[in-house]
């Protein structure tokens, strides 16, 4: 019976807690890499790329902005994949996989709904649009939301996972129909505020400058998701110790 | 294939004869979409024009909301006396049983929106006749697309901790393309002559049904498993 205190080769499945833990926790190497390229993201936003002449300073919040818009993208295409992954493996792993993807995605969806409006109010002079972009953002938020909050009002844990992948699959899979569907409405309307696209015609700078900022944002989401991860692995494993320790005793 | 056709069909009788002895979610759709429409008047109290502009989307936002309470109500019931249970160990696919419940969520809310859409016609004073065609090919296919996602959220939504509570924050972000393709169809074929968007639109609302059942039923069999 101690046999299960050992560590095991492959998947954990939810009915047997196996008490190695920290398959996901991100490296040393992973933390110091996304520190340094973080670091380089600011240099490359605040003082490398040049001040942009019609917006001004607010113009750099453009980096983050974009690249928040590319992680929370990111995530909830994990969240897709994790839930197809849940469902079909049936195993815990990819439930924690799915969740943590989902958590961290919405931390990156709330910076691209907080940094767009400080964007937008000196620039466009209104803090919000019903662009097809920006309502899109906000569904998704509130995929985001609605699927964690699902998660919180499950109680089996097995149950959880298999409610909360049905819906990270059918909310993913209408984020990109909200925005087709925004888009072709808008273009049947005549949309006032909003130029060309935004890449068209960025400065070599900007564009090293957003790069960098790109790279950084993903390996800041997955180092994230991977300390989201090894922390549900860590109170899984508490749980089944003390499970183990009350038989005991 | 038959055989599959004869379970949906004994799924959807099943809830059509329970829902024709108390006549409980009909009668509670069909007041709760009136008291919206007349919320509606107060709040805002349309010249015929506004009406014009604003009255399709009034009109869905009337469907869905009504449409939510009787879909909350699908599998309610079910829980009760562990009814869900037994349909289980039916021998039924459990897609049928997807596909029956779906049936009859709109068949009920169809219902609904007809009483709904005739009162409409006559509060606001738009007529419907001379495109009686189109209002109900739309309202066919909108209320499609609602009932399907809809019918699988509520089953989700049935299991947590607040049910009723749950069922709009999932549905709606999800309900959200076909919302917009039902109002600016339904926008398009009241104008005259009917406007160049509809075909878009209906276009449009046949592959959101495409994709909203295909999903539903693929994922079906996940949210009843215990």
């Amino acid at each position: 019976m101690w046999g299960t205190f050992q560590p095991s080769g492959g998947g954990t499945r939810m009915s047997e807690p196996v008490s190695r833990s920290q398959d996901m926790k991100p490296s040393v190497s992973h933390a110091l890499c996304t520190l340094v390229l973080v670091l380089a993201a600011l240099y490359a936003a605040f003082i490398y790329a040049s001040t942009e002449m019609t917006m001004g300073e607010v113009q750099r919040i453009f980096y983050f902005h974009v690249s928040s818009a590319w992680t929370s993208f990111l995530g909830i295409f994990l969240v897709l994949l994790f839930s197809i992954l849940s469902l079909l493996k049936g195993s815990r792993n990819w439930d924690i996989r799915a969740a943590a993807a989902a958590e961290v995605g919405a931390i990156f969806c709330s910076l691209v709904l907080i940094t767009g409006p400080i964007w937008a109010k000196p620039v466009w002079g209104i803090w919000w649009t019903w662009d097809a972009r920006l309502t899109s953002f906000f569904v998704l938020w509130l995929i985001y939301m609605g699927y964690l909050m699902l998660r919180r009002l499950v109680e089996s844990p097995e149950q959880r996972a298999r409610l909360s992948a049905v819906f990270g699959i059918l909310g993913a899979m209408d984020v990109p129909i909200v925005y087709m569907a925004n888009r072709w409405w808008r273009t049947q309307h005549p949309q006032p505020v909003i130029a060309g696209g935004e890449n068209s015609g960025l400065d070599p700078a900007m564009r090293v400058a957003l790069f960098v900022s790109l790279v950084a944002f993903t390996s800041l989401y997955f180092y994230l998701w991977r300390l989201r991860c090894s922390i549900e692995e860590l109170q899984d494993s508490e749980e089944a110790l003390h499970r183990r320790f009350q038989s005991m005793s | 294939m038959v055989h599959f056709l004869n379970q949906v069909g004994a799924i959807l009788w099943k809830d059509i004869l329970t829902e024709f002895r108390t006549k409980d979610a009909i009668t509670s759709m069909l007041l709760f979409g009136l008291l919206v429409i007349l919320m509606f008047h107060f709040a805002f109290e349309p010249d015929s024009l506004e009406t014009e502009k604003y009255g399709p989307g009034l009109l869905w936002v009337t469907f869905i909301f009504a449409g939510m309470l009787g879909m909350n109500r699908t599998f309610a019931g079910e829980k009760e006396n562990d009814n869900l249970q037994s349909l289980m160990l039916a021998p039924v696919n459990w897609g049928a049983i997807f596909i029956g419940k779906m049936l009859a969520n709109l068949l009920f809310m169809l219902m609904a929106e007809t009483v709904i859409l005739f009162c409409f016609s006559i509060f606001f004073n738009v007529n419907l006749v001379p495109r009686l065609g189109w209002v109900a090919l739309i309202t066919f296919l909108g209320t499609l697309g609602f009932a399907s996602a809809g019918t699988i959220l509520a089953a989700v939504s049935m299991n947590t901790r607040m049910s009723d509570v749950m069922l709009p924050i999932l549905f709606l972000p999800v309900a959200l393309p076909a919302i917009l393709g039902a109002v600016e169809s339904t926008a398009a074929a009241l104008t005259d002559p009917p406007g160049e968007a509809l075909g878009f639109w209906l276009k449009f609302l046949v592959v959101y049904n495409i994709i909203f059942i295909t999903l539903p039923l693929l994922l079906f069999d996940y949210v009843l498993e215990e």
